[in-house]
């Protein structure tokens, strides 16, 4: 079946408010007008008001009820219209749900699932275009998922909801109206491990959500060249799934991250820490990464496309890592 | 007032809830002083009637959600002094095994919701928390004690502003010491009458003594009720404490004399004298209750004391559910 990844949230979302009546929806937007990513298009008629609760903009607040409806039985999803709104939530997700299973010893936990639109692409400017999954990717207490495929965006929800504790899932906004094959993969859907897109022997390109779809694209690129690159989705942020791009970093003794938040103290970062930390004497050259520019992001179309990764850039980082011969040397 | 008084064993009851949490206090800053117990300590001292009177007025299946500042109503809620010291103490059989300390009490049994030292932290989790009873057809109310401090905070309005919103059985308990850390209410608030703020979400409010524990009692009571089955309610009780806001604390902003006129207002004075004057306490009675406050104190100390430390190996524990990291 051929959906959209909007499509595929969608039903996931379907299906935990029709199997669960523990679960609901609470957000901006979400009931009359339909989500403002339309994810939740219909959803207020079906179920009504009680479970699709349009909220004030009050983000602080009805993060915070999402937490406290959680430690009182429920399993509400919350949904942030963006990463930057997100900031004013800040204090109930870090400082609340993260802490809540530690500072009182097990004895509470708090089952929440904060969904929020995040990155570039859109031409939304800096307030509504940041990337800024590293943040919620420090915080211990926290899982952090960001579903890039159709199968992941149908089945990665489902997984969510049955954790015990507070889970942020990511939606790259521009992958909403990406369209691809749903198969059955979906149903395994976990929470824990990083997945190889396309295996390859000659670099391994490590990226997440929105820069997945990139990585598979400048793939592509260098195949023609004759470059032959292997793709990891690293699909959770925290915990990362060291495992499975250490192992592919083994394979191919090269590595380049794609991150599509700002370099400096980003995601990329960790991840190579940890390649140098596990995989240092398995390297042919020095990792590399291809992050957002450290520029918040610009309104303008051209402005915009240069401050994000690209295919080429990756391509680029790729075959400077290789050397001038682009590959001729393997 | 009187009517209530003549009920002498709740009015008792409230006495001798009041002097536990006062010879409570008064040990935790003896053993502040001895090092026994570090970090911040914020003392409740002065301010006894509000949690006494405001706890009572709940059930067993209601819920509370409480500051920094809440051994005491820990302490009225049900949750032993054995566990709270121990937890102070930073041992393994504290309320949270050393995790949380002071600031941070939690129990599941009595629907003991921490123990927040984020200042109005706590509201949109009471909110939450309520929509919960309501989503699941429970009769519950959820407490939020709070301090006036924490009406300056975004949180305070925009949860004041959903329960109202939404009709959620949330009480609003906020405990108007009239400082913030060390800045007066005038300093801090353009308006500073707190009723008034609750009307601007219509919502009720009353405005109680909270140095008198039977009107704040009857209050919470009256409260508690209406929020049961209704909407939010707000109370202020007005309250004083007689302690510096923590341990670190010089207290350079208040004057002496205002302190001392607070404390001849004194919730435990208050009340006891007023029960001798209709007969209903003796001195002999008054010694008894606070001895035997002082001997729950002393226990638990002695358990505290004799407490174990929690395993570095568990140190990673209950960071998430089943994973050590």
């Amino acid at each position: 079946m051929r959906i959209s990844y909007r499509e595929a949230m969608r039903m996931a979302l379907h299906d935990a408010l029709a199997s669960d009546p523990r679960v609901f929806l609470m957000g901006e937007d979400v009931g009359k007008y339909g989500g403002s990513y339309a994810v939740s298009k219909g959803f207020l008629d079906e179920f009504g008001p009680e479970r699709i609760r349009d909220t004030p903009l009050s983000e602080l607040a009805f993060v915070g009820a999402g937490i406290g409806a959680a430690l009182g039985g429920m399993r509400p999803i919350v949904e942030v219209m963006t990463v930057n709104f997100s900031l004013l939530a800040l204090d109930a997700i870090v400082n609340s749900a993260a802490l809540y299973r530690h500072m009182s010893a097990g004895q509470f936990h708090v089952p929440l699932v904060i969904r929020m639109a995040t990155g570039a692409g859109r031409q939304l400017a800096a307030q509504h275009s940041h990337s800024l999954e590293n943040w919620y990717a420090h915080v211990p207490g926290l899982t952090v998922v960001a579903p890039a495929t159709i199968d992941d965006a149908r089945g990665m929800l489902a997984a969510a909801l049955a954790e015990p504790d507070p889970v942020i899932v990511f939606e790259h906004v521009m992958l909403y109206n990406v369209e691809g094959e749903l198969g059955d993969a979906w149903r395994e859907a976990d929470l824990r491990s990083a997945r190889v897109m396309k295996s390859g022997r000659d670099v391994t390109l490590i990226a997440w959500g929105g820069t997945v779809g990139k990585a598979i694209e400048a793939a592509e690129a260098l195949a023609a060249d004759g470059i032959d690159a292997e793709v990891v989705d690293l699909r959770v942020l925290r915990p990362l799934d060291d495992a499975t791009y250490v192992a592919s970093v083994r394979r191919t003794h090269r590595a380049v991250v794609v991150d599509e938040g700002w370099r400096s103290g980003s995601l990329a970062a960790e991840v190579m820490a940890r390649i140098m930390e596990q995989a240092f004497y398995d390297l042919d050259a020095p990792v590399a990464r291809v992050c957002s520019e450290e520029v918040p992001i610009p309104y303008a179309k051209h402005l915009e496309d240069a401050a994000l990764p690209q295919p080429a850039k990756i391509v680029a980082a790729v075959r400077r890592m290789l050397g001038g011969a682009a590959g001729a040397s393997r | 007032m009187s009517e209530n008084i003549d009920n002498g064993e709740t009015a008792l009851a409230l006495l001798r809830d009041m002097l536990r949490i006062r010879r409570f206090e008064e040990r935790c800053a003896e053993l502040y002083g001895e090092s026994k117990i570090r970090g911040f300590l914020h003392l409740y001292i002065g301010e006894e009637a509000v949690a006494v009177g405001a706890v009572r007025a709940l059930g067993p299946d209601d819920a509370i959600v409480a500051t920094y500042r809440e051994h005491g109503h820990a302490l009225v809620r049900g949750v032993s002094a054995n566990a709270i010291m121990a937890e102070m103490y930073g041992r393994r059989e504290g309320c949270c095994r050393g995790r949380g300390g002071s600031m941070h009490l939690f129990d599941a049994a009595t629907r003991f919701y921490g123990g927040n030292a984020i200042v109005g932290g706590g509201l949109p989790i009471a909110v939450g928390l309520a929509l919960a009873d309501r989503l699941q057809g429970r009769a519950g109310v959820t407490a939020a004690f709070f301090g006036e401090g924490a009406v300056a905070e975004g949180a305070f309005h925009e949860s004041m502003n959903l329960a109202a919103l939404w009709r959620l059985p949330v009480a609003f308990f906020c405990e108007n010491n009239f400082y913030a850390m060390g800045t007066a209410l005038a300093r801090s608030e353009s308006q500073t009458d707190l009723c008034a703020k609750a009307a601007a979400f219509g919502m009720p409010a009353t405005k109680v003594d909270g140095m008198d524990v039977m009107a704040v009692h009857e209050a919470a009571r009256e409260a508690v009720r209406q929020v049961r089955g209704g909407g939010p309610v707000f109370v202020e009780f007005q309250t004083y404490r007689y302690r510096a806001h923590s341990m670190f604390d010089p207290d350079l902003y208040r004057d002496r004399a205002e302190i001392e006129a607070w404390k001849k207002r004194g919730p435990i004075h208050n009340l006891s004298n007023r029960l001798k004057a209709l007969g209903k306490l003796t001195e002999a009675q008054f010694l008894a209750l606070d001895a035997e406050a002082t001997k729950e104190v002393e226990a638990a100390v002695a358990f505290a004391e004799a407490g174990s430390l929690e395993p570095i190996e568990d140190l990673a524990l209950d960071v998430v559910a089943g994973r050590k990291r």
